[in-house]
């Protein structure tokens, strides 16, 4: 079955050409002005054609909690957001601390077959903290990212010893930066608003004192570490530093942490609930010059679906979360202007080096490359509709929000998953 | 929000000393139909009828110089009929410091209209204690009345139509015609 | 004014015209039978979270003194909550006719989150750490009478406590500084909010600096659960640094006004007993709360100033 891209522009190695685009047996066969004709026609016009989207940072919440979404829903989730691989976070249940549960998530994946489901594996076994989990065992399983997620590790010690343990595996250690003993019933970050409202907050040490700490453990033990969803100016100054040395150190931001403030609080509606909490403005015009000047690498949505009902709850009891997969182009347009190129950069290209799957996807479209590609209108203005979101849940923050940036086609593994916004399975 | 309608045609029912003349019939009629005014209390209704409770306690006392007759004032807006149709703005507070139970208690007011403010301030007074008996002062009744309410002493009767205004002083009453439009 | 959840969602027109109110009301609870027609036919909903048999009374008593209809449900054992969402709750309630719910719960936010779920008016009785508008009026009405001023311009107000916890000391901050005070607070560092550099208020540290020059006193109730959190070494150490003890109580003014919401906590914030204490106003407060708490409802459920005009057109 073969697919055609017409009249867009594609975003290669030597920039932006206009191109038609002819994809056949999960590759692309053929970039040029005139690629003959074919089973399935995408338009492409006022578009971009670039490599699909890895988000390195999505909770599918299956197994256990398939009321606020599944990993097909997700997957059709992330599709319609032009991603073609997306990292499945552990904190399931039972967790990703085991192999059957590994396969179980990999092979829903497949079965969705919209995109490809890349499972994480725990640090600690069950994330409880205090025991490493089989991380051999799991990277042979094809495992690549190990993660606590959902809670950092707090044990200095515990940490250490994962990041020489995994320093030998090659993979990935991912951290959830928080204290938590500095962040015990914190609704929002610790901030003037957070006085206002005599609620506890979530200071900003919570964070950098973390992400100091594992980069002073990376220095030692010259692991291989990942910064999960960065939000302050003082972790973005620590990570800069750190880079400046040439440790292994990446790190990632949230489409929210971008774009929205702490003093969407005060209006108490606990879909601004999030962890690491909204911040400053001060603190986003950080994350977007660490992003701007590569000490952030990517952008990743940390989609986290919950059902209404829990979201319903005192804000002190809401669990903290917000959807990302389907909105994550449209917010990043809509707060900072990128070139096509940056945001092939920032979503597609090193997200999926991090990931591990960089043979597969984040590629610049070229002859011969894999078919893993979204097709976008980097300009088109957009409305969140509740109701039309592929996702299972609604606990996004930017209904009724203009939204800059829509993906209109994907193409998975050479075959189009997501035809004019509309998800083909 | 109230239009504001061109008004014409004003005219002095009543003048300021007739107004005063009536008053002191009034109380003359008070002290007469009471044998006397050892029992009776005087309660002026917010906002018209406070100064006019004023005079007749001046004059009643004038008449009957070894007593003092109590005198207060009632606003009756949270009494109202109209509870749930119209909103309520308290006017003027209360003041009745006084023991009304089983005294004759005579209401004053500027103007007998439809009767509802009156059935309000009967209604209030129950709050107070239980009188011995409700007698009704007013310098003009106007007509129109909505219950079965009648005054026992009153100023004068002037007819009027419903959409008249009807302002009691003591410089005299002065209707006005509202102007059809 | 659709809902009283915040000394800053009244604004000071609001505050006065509660104030105006809550005169008219304390009339009527002198006359021999309390009671008026004004609410006949409104339903009160209390829904108490949290358990407060005083202020839940105030609140019960001020309705029914207006002639409305009360409903009281109270959460603290497991009545309503087993199981059902405050969503739920809310619009059952709404729709067996409610018009107006007095809340009280131990999550900040709740009487803005339940306003999405029902049309009816919204009385914060606390929330949280957050707000206790009504108490913030009781103490603002007390103040009032105290010093015989409308405003509190060039009158000293000192708040005493842990000011971090407390919905009272945040709801009186807002409404003292409304009405023109110079606030100050006093508590050690660990009880005061992290950003208090941001309020219009004075921080200090220690109660002998400003017992002789306060006119008006306020003293918060500190609960046993702080020294538990570490907040505090421990509550005697507490008392004798921030209590108001017999030798501070002989230093204030004489026409200073000593206050406290209520209840205390002997031998911890209050070590005289405020009987003995001639610039009490404690009493005073109490007897305020339900005239305060009449003319809320009246005013959130009987008056609308956008048709203050029609007040005119009333026949006589």
């Amino acid at each position: 079955m073969s697919v055609a891209i017409r009249n867009a522009l594609v975003v290669t190695k030597r920039g932006e050409e206009r191109l038609d685009v002819k994809i056949a047996q999960g590759v692309i066969a053929e970039m040029g002005t005139s690629v003959g004709p074919a089973d399935s026609e995408l338009d492409g016009t006022n578009c971009h054609v670039l490599p699909g989207f890895v988000d390195l940072h999505a909770h599918l919440r299956e197994p256990g909690k398939e009321d606020s979404e599944t990993i097909e829903t997700g997957s059709r989730a992330g599709a319609r957001g032009g991603y073609t691989a997306l990292v499945a976070m552990p904190n399931t249940n039972p967790a990703q601390d085991s192999v059957p549960v590994i396969e179980f998530v990999r092979m829903q994946g497949e079965r969705a077959g919209l995109l490809e489901v890349v499972p994480s594996g725990c640090i600690t076994v069950g994330r409880a903290g205090t025991a490493l989990s089989p991380m051999a065992e799991l990277a042979r399983a094809g495992v690549q990212i190990f993660t606590d997620d959902g809670s950092g590790v707090q044990d200095p010690a515990l940490m250490r010893r994962a990041m020489e343990y995994s320093r030998e595996l090659g993979i990935t250690l991912a951290q959830h930066c928080e204290v938590s003993s500095l962040t015990v019933g914190a609704v929002m970050n610790e901030c003037s608003c957070s006085s206002d409202l005599g609620v506890p907050g979530w200071p900003a040490l919570a964070e950098e004192l973390m992400v100091h700490r594992d980069i002073e453990l990376a220095k030692l033990t010259g692991a291989r570490v990942h910064f999960l969803h960065l939000s302050t100016a003082g972790s973005v100054h620590l990570v800069r530093q750190a880079k400046a040395l040439g440790l292994p150190i990446t790190a990632e931001v949230t489409p929210h942490h971008l774009s929205l403030t702490e003093e969407l609080l005060r209006s108490f509606d606990s879909v601004y609930k999030v962890n690491p909490p909204l911040r400053s403005v001060a603190d986003i015009e950080a994350l977007k010059a660490g992003l701007l000047d590569g000490t952030i690498d990517a952008i990743a949505t940390d989609h986290a679906p919950h059902v209404r009902r829990d979201k319903e709850l005192p804000l002190d009891q809401a669990p903290p979360g917000m959807l990302g997969l389907e909105t994550a182009l449209g917010v990043v347009l809509s707060v900072l202007d990128l070139t096509p190129l940056q945001v092939a950069e920032m979503m597609s290209v090193r997200p999926a080096k991090i990931a591990g799957i960089a043979e597969r996807h984040g590629m610049l479209p070229e002859v011969g490359g894999p078919a893993n590609l979204c097709v976008v209108d980097m300009h088109q203005e957009w409305t969140v509709e509740p109701r039309s979101l592929a996702s299972k849940s609604t606990n996004t923050p930017y209904v009724g929000r203009v939204l800059r940036g829509k993906v209109r086609h994907t193409v998975f593994n050479g075959h189009v998953v997501v035809s004019d916004g509309k998800a083909m399975r | 929000m109230k239009q504001e309608q061109p008004r014409s045609s004003s005219r002095t029912a009543l003048s300021g000393p007739d107004v005063q003349r009536a008053i002191s019939r009034i109380a003359h009629e008070i002290v007469e139909r009471n044998h006397g005014a050892q029992n009776v209390v005087l309660i002026g209704l917010q906002r018209g009828g406070t100064w006019i409770a004023d005079a007749l306690a001046e004059r009643i006392c004038a008449i009957e110089p070894e007593l003092t007759i109590p005198n207060g004032s009632l606003d009756v807006s949270m009494h109202r009929d109209d509870i749930g149709i119209r909103p309520i703005v308290p006017g003027a507070i209360s003041d009745i410091s006084f023991d009304i139970n089983g005294a004759i208690v005579v209401l004053v007011d500027d103007v007998l209209y439809t009767g509802r403010t009156v059935r309000a301030a009967l209604e209030a007074l129950n709050n107070f204690g239980r009188p011995q008996a409700v007698q009704l002062a007013v310098i003009v009744d106007r007509g129109h009345r909505e219950l079965p309410i009648r005054p026992d002493f009153v100023g004068k009767n002037l007819p009027t139509q419903i959409g008249d205004e009807v302002v009691v002083s003591d410089s005299g009453v002065v209707i006005t015609a509202e102007v059809s439009p | 004014m659709k809902h009283l959840r915040s000394i800053r969602e009244l604004g000071r027109d609001g505050l006065e015209q509660l104030l105006e109110s809550a005169t008219h009301m304390a009339e009527i609870n002198r006359r021999p039978i309390p009671k008026v027609p004004a609410l006949r036919g409104k339903t009160v909903v209390s829904l108490f979270y949290e358990d407060s048999t005083r202020t839940r009374l105030s609140f019960e008593t001020a309705a029914k003194r207006l002639s409305a209809e009360t409903m009281s449900f109270s959460v603290s054992t497991s009545s309503v909550s087993k199981g059902e969402s405050l969503r739920d709750t809310i619009e059952t309630i709404s729709h067996m006719g409610a018009h107006c719910f007095v809340v009280r719960h131990k999550s900040s936010g709740v009487p803005w989150q339940i306003a999405q779920w029902t049309n009816a008016s919204i009385i914060n009785a606390g929330d949280g750490a957050h707000q206790h508008p009504s108490q913030a009026i009781v103490d603002c009405l007390t103040v009032r009478q105290a010093i015989d001023q409308p405003f509190f311009d060039g009158v000293n107000v000192t708040i005493v406590g842990d000011i971090k916890h407390s919905r009272v000391a945040r709801s009186n901050i807002e409404a003292f500084t409304m009405l023109g005070a110079r606030v100050t607070v006093v508590a050690p560092p660990t009880l005061l909010p992290s950003h208090i550099g941001h309020w219009p208020v004075t921080v200090v540290h220690s109660l002998d600096d400003v017992i002789a020059s306060t006119d008006v006193l306020y003293m918060l109730r500190l609960q046993s659960e702080r020294m538990d959190q570490g907040l505090i070494p421990s509550l005697s150490e507490y008392g004798s640094q921030f209590g108001l003890t017999m030798e501070r109580a002989q230093r204030l003014q004489s026409s200073a006004v000593v206050m406290h919401p209520g209840p205390m906590n002997r031998g911890v914030e209050m070590h005289v007993d405020p009987s003995d204490l001639s610039q009490s106003r404690i009493h005073q407060q109490v007897e305020n709360g339900i005239s305060v708490r009449m003319a809320v409802l009246f005013d959130l459920l009987a008056r609308d100033g956008e048709l203050q005009q029609l007040h005119e057109e009333v026949s006589a």
